[in-house]
């Protein structure tokens, strides 16, 4: 039995709306795989909860008539990488939460509860960022649209009323279209981990393959939230394709994250995770892009 | 006390039991049911040992709201004998390849390998560990486990096992 006050079934979006204004101490709960573990060690033991589990309408990935790639929050880490919409056009977020604990996990845990609970090492953020993902956020006064580097306030914090719901997660089309990304998740082991850093990498080649004109680098666990990295990409944008603009990248990449020593490992560590993820994802990234290096 | 009346498929049986919203569904397959192939382990999700199937997919049961299981088609150890209470081919393997040793974490292993068999594909040895890496097992070592698995999986694809 878990130390629940009550638990409210929201039926659809305006329902856990009004659920959670009637209930001003309530909390969300999605999959559960966050919530229900705190409720377990005693975080978040007697609180009350407002499910929104059974609300299938805030299930599954489609393509809006612009191209705009929406993804559902509700939707499990192993349907997102299952789904052809993902692996034809941002295959790399696919990967990524593929690297999200184990498989019961995977088909329990949502790509809304990864981001909502504000955490920086989650699997899903780094590439989101990487991509300008917009985080669609309904309450009870209508729908606003976050950009999701604004949508991080501090660790654990994000943007989120208390009667607010994520109702979407938009990838628009100029940010996916040409570009192909690699994310890597440096880990103790393969399963059932947290990452110690992850690196999420995409980049758009020119025609000859021979000059990236666009590349974009965000990091989880590089500081308190999820970040970008814009000295790097400011150090890659139009330079040619070679060993060296890599190195100046990842070198670059140093001026913009601000890891902590935790007992998972160094400050120091980490900044040299930084460096070498940077590389290493870039160079995947023009590989995959056709590029030679 | 708040309850929830929950009506679920069973091992193929439609059931409906009222429910404590507090329950895990691992307390109500257990408690409700009497399925205790359904084991209690670490209970944070981590060791697989109360893994089922819900519509075809596996989830650890000790986090998930036995509320949720509503209109769910839930798979159990149970479910996986003959009519006279013969064991399926992958509970055989197990036992042939030593795949048990003290059994407690069998049942979860067994049904995340019943998810792995019912997607008719062919995995590659390192597949078949990441896909099994959602459990914990202290004795084994888990090479017979894989041993169990694979040889199962290659007899219904009628591939030859040596």
């Amino acid at each position: 039995m878990y130390d629940m006050k009550a638990l409210y079934e929201a039926t659809s979006v305006e329902d856990a709306i009004r659920l959670l204004t009637e209930h001003p101490d309530a909390k969300i709960i999605a999959g559960g795989s966050d919530v229900l573990i705190k409720m377990r060690e005693g975080k978040l033991a007697g609180a009350e909860l407002v499910s929104i589990y059974k609300i299938d309408a805030l299930r599954g990935i489609s393509m809006d008539p612009d191209g705009t790639i929406r993804i559902r929050p509700l939707t499990s880490f192993s349907h997102i990488t299952r789904d052809p919409i993902i692996q034809q056009h941002i295959n790399v977020l696919g990967e990524a939460v593929d690297m999200v604990g184990g498989p019961q996990i995977r088909n329990i845990g949502t790509i809304g509860g990864n981001t909502c609970n504000g955490v920086t090492s989650a699997d899903s953020a780094s590439t989101l960022h990487a991509y300008d993902a917009i985080m669609v956020i309904q309450g009870p006064d209508g729908v606003r649209e976050k950009p999701i580097r604004e949508f991080y306030l501090s660790a654990g914090k994000v943007d989120l009323r208390h009667n607010e719901v994520l109702t979407a997660i938009l990838i628009r089309k100029e940010s996916y279209e040409g570009f192909q990304g690699h994310y890597i998740k440096y880990a103790m082991r393969n399963a059932m981990d947290i990452a110690t850093l992850g690196c999420s990498v995409n980049c758009k080649l020119s025609e000859d393959r021979k000059t990236i004109l666009d590349a974009r680098i965000a990091y989880g666990v590089a500081g308190p939230v999820p970040m970008r990295a814009p000295s790097a990409e400011a150090a890659a944008k139009g330079q040619p394709v070679c060993p060296e603009t890599v190195e100046a990248f990842a070198k670059a990449a140093l001026n913009d994250v601000n890891p902590r020593t935790s007992w998972r490992a160094s400050k120091e560590f980490r900044m040299n995770l930084v460096e070498q993820l940077a590389k290493r994802a870039l160079k995947e990234a023009i590989r995959l892009n056709g590029g030679e290096i | 006390m708040q309850t929830a009346l929950v009506k679920c498929t069973i091992n193929g049986v439609p059931t409906e039991t009222v429910v404590d919203v507090r329950a895990s569904l691992t307390d109500m397959l257990r408690n409700d049911y009497r399925l205790t192939s359904v084991k209690k382990g670490c209970e944070v999700g981590e060791c697989g040992a109360c893994n089922v199937l819900i519509d075809g997919e596996c989830f650890n049961s000790c986090i998930y709201l036995a509320v949720w299981a509503d209109g769910k088609n839930i798979q159990t150890v149970e479910g996986l004998l003959g009519p006279n209470g013969e064991l399926s081919d992958i509970q055989q393997a197990f036992i042939d390849e030593a795949a048990v040793q003290c059994g407690f974490c069998t049942p979860g292993f067994l049904m995340t390998a019943v998810e792995i068999l019912e997607s008719k594909k062919l995995y590659t040895r390192d597949e078949l560990r990441k896909l099994l890496s959602g459990h914990l097992c202290r004795c084994t070592g888990y090479e017979n486990i894989l041993n169990a698995v694979e040889k199962t999986m290659k007899r219904r694809l009628g591939i030859p096992v040596e």
